[in-house]
């Protein structure tokens, strides 16, 4: 076997399915999965190979996440050809969630995109043939969650960990800067002042950790951005779709005023819904910051919805929109057809240069709003627009930083209380460092020395 | 007319801190060797600070010489100072650093290369380097001779077509006078390497006599001498002090007014500086806060009233020196012998080498030293030993020595200059090394001497005194770890007089050592003295014990890293033809052209999942073959 890290990751599309699958591979799936399940009454058998047991899943705690299915695959007859241990548990976002979280606490890795399936080649389960796939899976997968990850930057996770890192890139320059300058008159950082500011951003990491968990940070479904200049309708469509469908959850806390997000379910696929600020050149400020999110929620967008004012030519506003949807996947509403139509599909299909669906709407009538369903869930089920798994994944990435960073931390409390010189303890901070950093591929040393370098003034 | 003037197996082009290790090593190792210097009488010399170590860079000293090179040694010979930096942490930081006489230092260096055999040396300035379908030929000298050569060291320091700069005069020079080479920088560009241009600087040097010593605090040496090289256990002398001064508002108000008049800020110097070693008035225009500076007095060397001013380092012109320097307490009176200067040359991009510090376009060709854009007399020596070694290796027609991030500063070193490039003037610091307590000064010989033994550097002699002292570290933990401690009281006594807690059955020695308030000491006390154990004996049996926790976390760390660093990529990859790696990966992959999959995952944009996509790759290219 290659690999030495046990990956993890949730194996079943995200939604409303019946079931949801984690699946784990590598050396400690097994002993991870003897961690996180309980046999009925608490008793204990060994795993067999190729079997399904019945149980639950508990967390740290011991307290019951999941009433579940558990399969091991033994080495080398599973999927990757390592062992494999999946878990099937109840459908939905929250219990495979939680399952998969306790597996990363027990010590898995977050798998990163199309890694299983790299790992069966690698480990020779597949053939040759198949390993193009594999490479465009694993790199088409990665732009996107790069650019989400990228994007994410501004996101309240994403932010707080960089002001943690920060924090304790601050901690460490002051520590290194008296080892590679011992002669500087810089005053060696106290003991108890280090510990206390670890101390405090252990606690952090806990809050950060504790709110993730209780799922305010993860949001899950195909996501649908709703786009268009100012006044065409968009906010309409939104309505229109709210009151044809049960609002799963409303209104998230903590979005922006001008992005306004909902969660729907139609006929049965996950749908997080965005409405967007109208865009148009704008000298105001706050209308700028909101169109630039629009444009960022377009590039993560699932699908695009375009909302056009069929009783006007198409503007140069329009132009820009449909300029960026080009190579997206889209749908396009001739809205405000109940008005004298100036604009056809033929027009906007000329102005794209592709096949684009086109649906005719009057959204204050209600005309056209099954239609548009019909066309979400058609696309969907023909696997044109696909659940993005990146975003959760994303946010359980940072999660997984956040969780190793944290025992990272603990290691580094522990060598202080054992009176380890501060060069090494600060391995530990190093280490929480690189966890922090792994997410969005920052590297310690390069800005260790530019911090260093920064804040003090070094040098013969 | 070019004269055909003799056949060498290496010639090494430079007498500094590189081209004497990369000279050393390729004769030691029985390859007829010639070493060109512009002026014999630059071999070796100190051209900055007159000392030799500190942070990191005794650390690298530690390296060459546990492989068989000289700089330790050399230090040894000629310190006139010796301290250990960091005592009060721990073992992995504390760095050795010497005052050198910088006249011995020189003199006793060009001594050992003239007493090497299969060594020459020749005062002469090579102008071209001669390739033949893509390999080393031989090279010209500026008076026409021609020598032909199998391979090549290019170790030419800060001589490439160089230029001083005091305020508002400049002149074409090498450091302290001595003539710059214009032509061989030429001759880089031709044969296809794309030169930076990188600036440093150096203080005034003052006369002594003129210092007021009484207003400055005396820095005496290590009262116990600890020396570099392992060869030496123990060493006595007498040491001459330096000594600590402050500059003062006044100083800062003296450069504040000058400033217009520094070259670094009308726009004179175009070279980039390091952030390394800033000049006084770079510090005081980033740091306006700090009020006052540290300034070190140190000895030039036994024979001369020379003293160097660390942290006087300035371009300024020569007037606004004196001003200044007369405004620190102590030197109300100085003299000014020498003037500060800063200093501008060319080099090359170091991305331009394979890790064995060869050129990726031209076979024979190694690159050592300030050249490839480092800074410091240490990271120069630390490359001219690889560099020499390498040259040699090539030659066998065997693999080169390359030494990973966890084998060694010179690995982390290298692989920095090689993988990232630099834009500054790059300067070693214990920072940069992740597996920073693995790469200690005192385990260098157990790292690195047994590489240098088998590539015949490391001569007999040392490889015999070093198993020994490996047999003794042994034998001695393997002791403590049999020797059972019983709780007798006047154990207990002990133990409680060094605040350790009482024992309540029996404990080995070993165990006990791991406690943070015991010392080896305590278990020669304990335990019994150990007659034939050596100093650096006893550090390596205490380090290993005491840290073993964290010794063992760090190898697991490396073993991960070996593994990536073990996935070699084959030279005639194709980039371009990897569709799934971003297109900045691929030109960054294409111009680098990793040896490893380890060292492609530290480029800079270079992603894990690029990573992920090239393994796909290599594994699917293994499968095809």
């Amino acid at each position: 076997m290659i690999f030495e890290e046990t990956i993890a990751a949730i194996a079943t599309p995200p939604g409303q399915g019946g079931i949801g699958i984690v699946r784990i591979s590598g050396p400690e799936a097994l002993e991870i999965a003897r961690e996180v399940f309980v046999f009925p009454g608490n008793r204990t058998y060994p795993f067999k190979d190729r079997y399904l047991h019945y149980g639950k899943v508990r967390d740290s705690d011991n307290r019951i996440i999941d009433e579940v299915l558990l399969t091991y695959m033994k080495a080398p007859r599973s999927y990757t050809a390592e062992d494999v241990v999946e878990i099937h548990c109840h459908g939905g976002i929250i219990s495979v969630n939680n399952i998969l979280q306790e597996v990363i606490k027990r010590g898995a890795r977050l798998a990163l995109p199309g890694e299983f399936t790299k790992r069966a080649f690698l480990n020779g389960r597949i053939d040759l043939a198949q390993a193009e796939a594999v490479m465009d899976l694993v790199s088409a997968k990665t732009e996107k969650s790069a650019r989400i990850s990228a994007n994410q930057i501004v996101g309240s996770l994403s932010e707080k960990i960089g002001t943690i890192r920060e924090r304790l890139l601050a901690l460490m320059a002051h520590i290194e800067v008296t080892i590679d300058y011992p002669e500087e008159d810089i005053d060696e950082p106290m003991i108890f002042s280090i510990r206390d500011g670890i101390g405090e951003i252990i606690g952090e990491i806990e809050r950060l950790l504790r709110t993730a968990e209780e799922g305010k940070i993860i949001r899950q479904g195909i996501k649908v951005v709703i786009v268009g200049k100012t006044n065409v309708g968009k906010s309409s469509l939104l309505n229109a779709l709210l009151r044809e469908n049960r609002a799963i959850v409303t209104d998230i806390p903590g979005t922006t005023r001008d992005i306004i997000e909902d969660f729907i379910n139609i006929r049965g696929i996950a749908v997080r819904i965005v409405d967007t600020a109208g865009i148009r050149e704008t000298p105001d400020q706050i209308e700028r910051i909101g169109i630039q999110r629009s444009r960022q929620n377009m590039d993560e967008a699932d699908l695009v919805i375009m909302v056009i004012d069929s009783s006007e030519p198409l503007g140069c506003e329009d132009m820009e929109i449909l300029e960026h949807i080009r190579d997206k996947k889209a749908l396009i509403l001739l809205n405000k057809i109940d008005k004298t139509p100036v604009l056809t599909r033929k027009d906007v299909v000329e102005e794209l240069g592709g096949d684009i669906p086109v649906v005719n709407t009057s959204l204050t009538l209600g005309t056209g709003i099954d239609k548009v369903e019909d066309m979400i869930y058609t696309m969907f089920f023909k696997g044109e627009i696909e659940a993005d798994h990146d975003v959760t994944v994303t946010n359980i990435r940072h999660q997984e930083a956040l969780i190793r960073a944290q025992s990272q931390l603990q290691d580094l409390i522990e060598g202080l209380d054992t009176q380890m010189p501060l060069d090494i303890v600060s391995i530990d901070l190093r280490g929480a460092l690189d966890a922090l950093g792994s997410i969005t591929g920052e590297t310690v040393t390069d800005d260790l020395i530019d911090k260093i370098f920064s804040e003090f003034c070094l040098g013969k | 007319m070019e004269l055909f003037a003799g056949e060498y197996d290496v010639i090494v082009i430079g007498g500094g801190h590189a081209g004497c290790e990369a000279a050393l090593a390729s004769s030691k190792m029985g390859y007829s060797t010639a070493m060109f210097a512009t002026n014999l009488d630059n071999i070796a010399m100190l051209a900055c600070n007159p000392s030799i170590g500190g942070t990191s860079k005794g650390h690298l000293v530690r390296e060459v010489d546990a492989m068989g090179g000289q700089m330790g040694l050399n230090i040894d010979d000629t310190f006139i100072q010796i301290r250990m930096l960091n005592t009060g942490k721990g073992p992995a930081v504390h760095s050795l650093r010497a005052q050198a006489d910088k006249h011995d230092y020189h003199r006793v260096m060009k001594r050992t290369l003239e007493a090497q055999p299969g060594l020459s040396i020749f005062q002469g300035e090579i102008v071209e380097i001669r390739e033949k379908s893509g390999r080393i030929v031989g090279v010209v000298t500026a008076l026409g001779d021609y020598y032909s050569c199998r391979a090549v060291v290019v170790a030419t320091g800060v001589y490439l077509k160089s230029r001083i700069i005091i305020g508002e005069y400049s002149v074409n020079s090498g450091p302290n006078g001595f003539y710059p080479a214009n032509s061989l920088s030429d001759n880089l560009r031709d044969l296809g390497f794309i030169m930076q241009r990188f600036k440093t600087g150096t203080p005034a040097r003052v006369d002594g006599n003129t210092i007021d010593y009484d207003k400055m605090y005396v820095q005496p040496g290590d009262e116990e001498i600890i020396p570099f090289s392992f060869l030496h256990d123990s060493l006595t002398r007498e040491q001459i002090p330096c000594w600590l001064t402050y500059t003062t508002e006044k100083t800062h108000d003296i450069i504040r007014a000058n400033l217009h008049r520094a070259p670094m800020y009308s726009g004179e110097i175009e070279g980039i500086g390091a952030r390394y070693c800033p000049s006084v008035e770079d510090k005081i225009v980033r740091f306006p806060d700090k009020k006052s500076h540290q300034i070190f007095i140190e000895p030039e060397g036994k024979h001369t009233n020379e003293m160097y001013p660390q942290g006087l380092s300035t371009s300024m012109p020569i007037d606004v020196q004196r001003e200044m320097y007369r405004s620190v307490p102590g030197l109300e009176n100085v003299n000014i012998m020498r003037p500060a200067y800063a200093i501008e040359y060319d080099c090359i991009d170091s991305k331009e080498l394979k890790l064995s510090l060869e050129s990726k376009s031209i076979e024979g060709l190694f690159f050592a030293g300030q050249i490839n854009g480092s800074s410091g007399y240490e990271e120069a020596a630390g490359q001219g030993i690889i560099a020499g070694i390498n040259a040699v290796q090539y030659i066998r027609n065997r693999d080169p020595v390359i030494l990973d991030r966890s084998q060694g500063y010179i690995g982390v070193l290298i692989d920095d200059l090689v993988t990232k490039g630099t834009n500054e003037p790059y300067r070693m610091m214990t920072s940069r090394a992740e597996y920073r307590l693995l790469l200690r000064q005192d385990n260098a010989d157990m790292r690195l001497t047994r590489i240098g033994y088998d590539v015949g550097l490391v001569d007999d002699k040392r490889y015999d005194w070093f198993m020994r002292k490996c047999e003794r570290v042994e034998n001695e933990i393997n002791r403590l770890k049999n020797l059972i401690l019983s709780p007798t009281q006047e154990v207990l006594d002990y133990l409680e007089r060094k605040g350790s807690s009482a024992i309540k059955s029996g404990i080995s020695l070993y165990e006990l050592l791991k406690r943070p308030e015991i010392v080896y000491k305590d278990i020669e006390y304990l335990g019994g003295k150990q007659e034939e154990l050596l100093r650096q004996d006893t550090e390596q049996v205490e380090v290993s014990i005491k840290y073993e926790g964290y010794i063992n976390k760090q190898l697991r760390q490396a073993q991960q890293f070996k593994k990536m660093e073990s996935r070699k990529i084959p030279r005639d990859i194709d980039y371009a033809n990897i569709s799934g790696i971003r297109l900045e990966a691929r030109q960054k992959l294409s111009s680098v052209r990793p040896e490893s999959l380890g060292q492609a995952s530290r480029i800079s944009g270079v992603s894990p999942a690029d990573i992920s996509v090239l393994m796909v790759y290599l594994e699917k290219r293994k499968r095809e073959i």
